[in-house]
């Protein structure tokens, strides 16, 4: 799972192989680059060892800076302050949604726009190319009161449609498609009598599920991590995202640590046991070019 | 759904060059052959369908409709009065948003430029054929980036705490005085920066160096003949390739820097006046605070309008600023 890397990685690693610098690695270069790696990690350690210890232990001078056996203690309150088993289901449910339907409605526009032609393809393009552009997150006043007209404030819905696709992802999989898909391949399956649809699904779409699989991943790390747009729109803690219950901890304990710790870092563990899983194709994606959106 | 329908609903549309499957197929299916290639005509626009109907709902409308919004005095329970440009003239002589407008630059150059700079050297390091854990280190570097803000944001403010924060504890073991981070303007930039910094450096690494690996080595074998040693080729050969993505890094932490958000508005909670003083609340903190905490929704808009014109502003700057330096090449 974690070996097979993305096919625009495939397409290019041959070149970037040959040309790559090799010179000989100095002991400072391994110095800094732990000292990065370091940096990188230790405020999720810290989290860690907050989360495991009582607050006396942390405040203590110095501050202890090993795990204790709290652990359970602090979880435990995590989950009966604020409902985290249901927001930890909102925010899956909601980065979900969000990551699967990205991944098809974004393949299917960059199908388009990479391999059909139809008029006004290339000034409609433009307008995908100008959104990208437009910080949609400053009219958030004015979503609201669409949320409101549509009477979904208050639900999951009101987070997950608006993100279903975005500018971006069609960017992103017109990339990839104009590049893996040639056009002799579509001319045999047309011969041959494939629908468009039928060149999408059975050609189009497998050759680019990679590609496709790095924008869902990248989608659902954004989802999950949203914070401005739930805030705003979600009210009852049943729909609560984690994010939104994290707040909630460290509302009511701003001066104790422990229970907001905690709950960061219990928010914060799905998403890098999928680290662990796809982290290397989440690096290939970020070095391809997935820019954020 | 509307889109996987029609298509389904057409066995195997065959072209009229298909001799092949025309001939086993007889002459019947002629009058399905026009009905597919009208669906296929008209399927690209279903395709991109989906798109542009949630832009035009989602993204298009609330931008223009702020604008409109902004005009008026929109309370949600109370009720809009239009007051002409009355929002913008308050705004601007309003001391609360040029404290907003200060606290954010201070944060966004505090963290971006020390951000990429790191960015930039960290790359070179990796860019290395023989370096051993070079996947360790990638990986690493992508942690803060899929850790929540407002986690980040938490553990943050436990390390830079006044009392038991860990740094203090480290000041005070070299002598020096405990900083009340969050009370301080400076300091209280400098803590923000730092999430942001944190957040992003490693993100930014990696895109400098996939940048770096498309440099083709012939350029420096050629410098390298030249005379030019390791600084005189980094200067003369990196920097410049870099350019279009320096540039392009330079944009996002642009848009990304003048929307700051979480890390304030949980700084300074319960309230959302960014500290007692104001001294972190930032413009996208403002515009909340007007527009979701005093649901001053015309003030808050106008707001939010000044924003987006900083933005477009600082991208047409940063474009017209690449284009000289790349024609300049």
């Amino acid at each position: 799972m974690t070996t097979s890397t993305p096919d625009a990685v495939v397409t290019t690693a041959p070149r970037l192989r040959k040309r790559a610098f090799a010179g000989r690695v100095r002991w400072w270069t391994y110095a800094f680059l732990f000292a990065s790696v370091a940096v990188s990690a230790f405020p999720l350690y810290w989290m860690f060892v907050v989360s495991t210890n009582d607050s006396a232990a942390v405040s203590q001078t110095p501050p202890t800076v090993v795990p204790g056996g709290n652990f359970f203690v602090l979880a435990e309150q995590v989950f009966t302050t604020v409902p985290f088993v249901q927001s930890l289901a909102n925010s899956f449910v909601v980065a979900g949604s969000i990551a699967i339907s990205q991944m098809i409605l974004c393949t299917l526009a960059g199908f388009a726009f990479a391999k059909l032609e139809f008029r006004g393809r290339d000034p409609l393009f433009i307008i995908v190319l100008i959104t990208m552009m437009v910080p949609t997150q400053l009219a958030v006043i004015p979503l609201y009161m669409i949320m409101s007209n549509l009477e979904w404030i208050d639900t999951l819905q009101a987070l997950i449609v608006p993100g279903m696709a975005s500018a971006f992802g069609i960017f992103w999989m017109r990339q990839h498609l104009s590049t893996v898909l040639n056009n002799e391949l579509m001319q045999a399956a047309r011969i041959d009598g494939c629908s468009t649809w039928q060149i999408y699904w059975r050609i189009a779409f497998p050759l680019v599920r990679s590609a496709g699989f790095v924008l869902g991943l990248l989608a659902f790390v954004t989802a999950w991590n949203d914070f401005l747009w739930p805030l705003i729109v979600i009210q009852s803690p049943e729909n609560y995202t984690v994010q939104l219950a994290i707040k909630a901890l460290q509302r009511q304990y701003f001066v104790d640590y422990g229970l907001a710790m905690s709950g960061s870092f219990l928010a914060t563990i799905p998403l890098l046991i999928l680290f662990i899983f796809v982290g290397r194709k989440m690096v290939a994606g970020v070095m391809d070019g997935a820019f954020k959106g | 759904m509307v889109l996987s329908a029609p298509p389904r609903s057409t066995p195997a549309p065959q072209r009229p060059q298909s001799t092949k499957s025309a001939k086993s197929t007889g002459l019947k299916p002629r009058r399905r052959i026009k009905s597919a290639s009208r669906v296929d005509a008209f399927a690209p626009y279903m395709y991109i369908a989906p798109f542009f109907a949630l832009f035009a709902v989602f993204g298009l409308f609330p931008t223009v409709f702020t604008f409109y919004v902004a005009l008026f005095d929109w309370n949600p329970i109370g009720g809009q009065t239009f007051i002409g440009l009355d929002n913008f003239v308050t705004l601007y002589g309003d001391e609360r948003f040029w404290n907003a407008m200060r606290n954010t630059f201070s944060i966004w150059i505090l963290s971006t430029v020390p951000q990429l700079l790191l960015a930039l050297f960290l790359a070179q390091l990796l860019n290395n054929a023989r370096l051993k854990f070079a996947n360790l280190f990638r990986m690493t570097m992508l942690v803060p980036y899929i850790t929540s803000v407002v986690a980040t944001t938490i553990v943050f403010a436990s390390l830079f705490g006044r009392d038991y924060g860990l740094i203090n504890s480290f000041l005070n073991f070299f002598g020096v005085e405990s900083i009340d981070f969050a009370a301080n303007t400076f300091a209280s930039h400098i803590m923000v920066s730092t999430m942001v910094l944190w957040r992003w450096f490693g993100y930014n690494t990696l895109i400098y160096l996939a940048a770096l690996q498309a440099i083709p080595k012939d350029i420096y074998e050629a410098a390298a003949i030249d005379g030019a040693g390791g600084f005189k080729q980094f200067f003369y050969v990196t920097i410049p390739s870099l350019r279009p993505v320096i540039i392009f890094t330079i944009i996002v932490s642009t848009i990304g820097g003048l929307q700051v958000f979480t890390e304030p508005l949980l700084l300074s909670a319960p309230g959302l006046t960014g500290g007692s003083g104001r001294q972190f609340q930032t413009l996208s903190l403002f515009m909340y605070e007007q527009g979701f905490g005093n649901f001053q929704f015309g003030y808050g808009s106008a707001i939010g309008v000044t924003l987006f014109a900083l933005i477009v502003v600082f991208s047409v700057i940063n474009y017209l600023l690449s284009r000289r330096i790349t024609s300049d090449d």
